[in-house]
């Protein structure tokens, strides 16, 4: 999980920066704005997904929708249970959405940390004790993202919802870099929490449990790891940070749909490919490229087209460094 | 309904299913004999299907279409004018070659890597197709869908007995596919997909090439995939986007090869059949049952308990008929891997 350079790796970012250098000039300054802010959602979801899958070897199918899980769960904490005891409200000072969001976003990581544990032990546990393979784990997870997308559409219907909103200025920089206030909450938030993990990555004890776990299994176990502790740790960070994901993503997007994790799934696996199987700095760095390329994109192709230039991002990386970018060379 | 209504229903089930069990045959040599995990079955649904449907339709009308323009006057040629339709046949063939080359590129990027990575490209595939086919309007008219698709034979045919001729047609395809990859599992190149399923490592240190393998494995079952996509077109002769859905082509297929049992060809169609039909008669139920979120939330509580009860399907394979076989006069080992 390093950092340490070779000169492969010092090359390799020499002719990436040349290559960002040499377009400046035909990009939109506005467009790399509103990419770091859709690369900080991404990087939220896709740390969580890359901990997962280093540390129990499971790509989970599952994490877009545990995102959009939790962001229902906040819209029902927004919409049916703080109205009953008087909290309501939109348009907090800049942003378009209100108090109530702000409380209903731990709630729901809460909810789906705790329901990503839950799952653990009732599927992925009992898999893994009978050394199934990643493809049934892979399996089990896809199933998973089904039945919470038919539970999700089940209980809120599949019509598009939003959290109580109020539309507000976004505020205006040189050379046309338009930031909406929602975005720079986005993107303060996702910096927080990323501070945070990184905190308990590298400080607590739990932390390097969990690094040690996602390099060598096996030696992490004789060396008296807890492994079901670490177990539940990765799960729980892992669905809190799906669930803020998810949530800011609704706040982004103005709007929630049951399918909008699905469709998350492919710039959520780029990011993690990009950075690197089971390194969450990796993943940071791979949704932010992630992020600012597909909104990028847009200057010249349909923006509907936008995972598909994450999944294109995806390919690159599997031709070229399938390690991801700070992996070994191949 | 009268009798001859409800033979009617029973019919256009018939083809579906048998549709919906050619691409758990195709998913069955991918999950079932090798162990790939292809979750992007639509992808290649789509491009079966539009492909056939695009080289069979006539040119597009500018007067019905503002967008589209693609699409040649390729069946009014009279290229190959034997009285039969045999635009119908180069469509089912090119639909499968698409396929497979699609499938051979992905394959060559992803199958070197770890299982994983294969899965989660052939999700990219499949949203990429449906993309494609949604913004490219030339291409194929985008969301409004193509329509127009010929029937085969065109009008020699009576209208109203088309199904009945159809289904024949679908039966006839199936049973050659069935023949096909029953022979093909049973062969040493199908010894091999499973001893590649079952122990990677011990494969290729007996000598062979698991990559190869594995990349024919995904090229034959994603041709399959493209020949139940140009029947498909042939059926329901109206095409959109929203088609190919992720529910209705690709998890309703997994739900049908894991009830039938992966490995088992035979459970594979049996499998297409019994789901199709509760997917089918569940509409009729009040209430929940016909819910179209409540069978999404079933096929996923299906899938999570069959990999957690009977990873291998409700059937299995039939590992057991050939353990059971006794070993061979000539003295060779029964099946290797098994």
């Amino acid at each position: 999980m390093g950092l340490s350079m070779s000169p492969g790796r010092i090359s390799a970012l020499l002719a990436a920066g040349l290559l960002i250098l040499g377009f400046l000039p035909f990009i939109k300054l506005g467009l790399v704005v509103n990419g770091l802010i859709l690369g900080s959602v991404i990087a939220l979801g896709a740390i969580g997904l890359t901990l997962v899958y280093g540390i129990l070897k499971l790509g989970n199918f599952a994490h877009g929708d545990y995102m959009a899980f939790g962001a229902y769960v906040a819209f029902f904490i927004v919409d049916g249970v703080l109205p009953r005891v008087g909290i309501e409200g939109a348009g907090l000072g800049p942003f378009t959405f209100g108090f109530p969001v702000l409380i209903a976003l731990p709630l729901a990581a809460l909810v789906v940390a705790l329901g990503a544990i839950a799952l653990d032990a009732l599927i992925y546990r009992r898999l893994r004790d009978r050394a199934a393979s990643t493809a049934i784990l892979m399996m089990a997870s896809l199933g998973v993202a089904i039945a919470i997308r038919g539970l999700v559409q089940l209980i809120w219907s599949g019509e598009t919802q939003h959290y109580p909103r109020e539309s507000r200025q976004v505020y205006h920089l040189p050379m046309d870099v338009r930031i909406p206030p929602d975005g720079l909450f986005v993107a303060v938030l996702a910096i927080i929490l990323v501070a945070g993990v990184y905190a308990l990555l590298t400080h607590t004890k739990m932390g390097k449990a969990m690094r040690a776990t996602s390099d060598n299994p096996t030696l992490a176990l004789v060396s008296g790891i807890n492994t079901k502790q670490v177990v539940w740790w990765t799960w729980g960070i892992g669905g809190a940070l799906a669930a803020v994901a998810g949530v800011l993503l609704a706040v982004v997007q103005a709007q929630l749909l049951p399918i909008m994790g699905w469709k998350f799934l492919i710039p959520l696996f780029a990011a993690v490919i990009l950075g690197g199987i089971g390194n969450p700095y990796g993943a940071l760095i791979g949704a932010l490229v992630v992020g600012v390329s597909m909104e990028l994109s847009t200057q010249w192709i349909n923006p509907s087209y936008k995972p598909a230039v994450a999944f294109a991002i995806m390919i690159g990386v599997l031709l070229a460094r399938p390690r991801g970018i700070f992996g070994d060379a191949p | 309904m009268d009798i001859s209504g409800v033979f009617d229903y029973l019919i256009g089930f018939a083809i579906m299913a048998m549709i919906y069990a050619i691409f758990t045959l195709g998913l069955n040599v991918h999950w079932g004999f090798t162990g790939l995990f292809n979750i992007g079955i639509a992808g290649f649904f789509a491009l079966g299907a539009y492909t056939a449907a695009l080289l069979t339709s006539p040119p597009p009308d500018p007067t019905q279409f503002e967008d589209f323009i693609f699409g040649g006057n390729l069946a009014q040629l009279g290229l190959f004018d034997l009285g039969i339709d045999l635009w119908f046949f180069v469509g089912v063939a090119a639909a499968a070659v698409v396929c497979g080359i699609v499938a051979l590129v992905i394959g060559t990027i992803t199958l070197r890597l770890s299982d994983d990575y294969l899965s989660i490209a052939t999700l990219g595939i499949a949203e990429s197709v449906r993309f494609f086919f949604l913004n490219e309007k030339w291409a194929a008219n985008g969301s409004k869908g193509l329509y127009r698709i010929p029937k085969f034979m065109g009008d020699l045919v009576a209208p109203e007995s088309y199904d009945y001729f159809y289904v024949v047609v679908v039966l006839i395809v199936l049973a050659i596919l069935f023949v096909a990859v029953q022979r093909a599992a049973r062969s040493p190149w199908g010894r091999v997909l499973r001893a590649i399923r079952e122990d990677e490592v011990t494969t290729a240190a007996s000598g062979k090439n698991v990559f190869h393998f594995k990349l024919q494995s995904f090229v034959f079952g994603a041709m399959i995939m493209g020949i139940g996509g140009a029947l498909f077109a042939h059926h329901v002769r109206f095409l959109s986007p929203l088609t190919f859905d992720p529910l209705l082509a690709t998890f309703v297929i997994w739900a049908m090869l894991m009830v039938g049992g992966s490995g088992n060809n035979l459970g594979a169609i049996l499998g297409a059949f019994v789901v199709w039909g509760i997917w089918a008669g569940t509409q009729f139920l009040p209430g929940i049952f016909s819910d179209p979120s409540f069978r999404l939330l079933m096929i996923g509580v299906l899938i999570v308990a069959i990999m957690l009860l009977r990873p291998g399907g409700l059937l299995g394979e039939w590992r057991r008929i050939v353990e059971r076989r006794p070993a061979s006069a000539t003295g060779r080992e029964p099946a290797g891997p098994d």
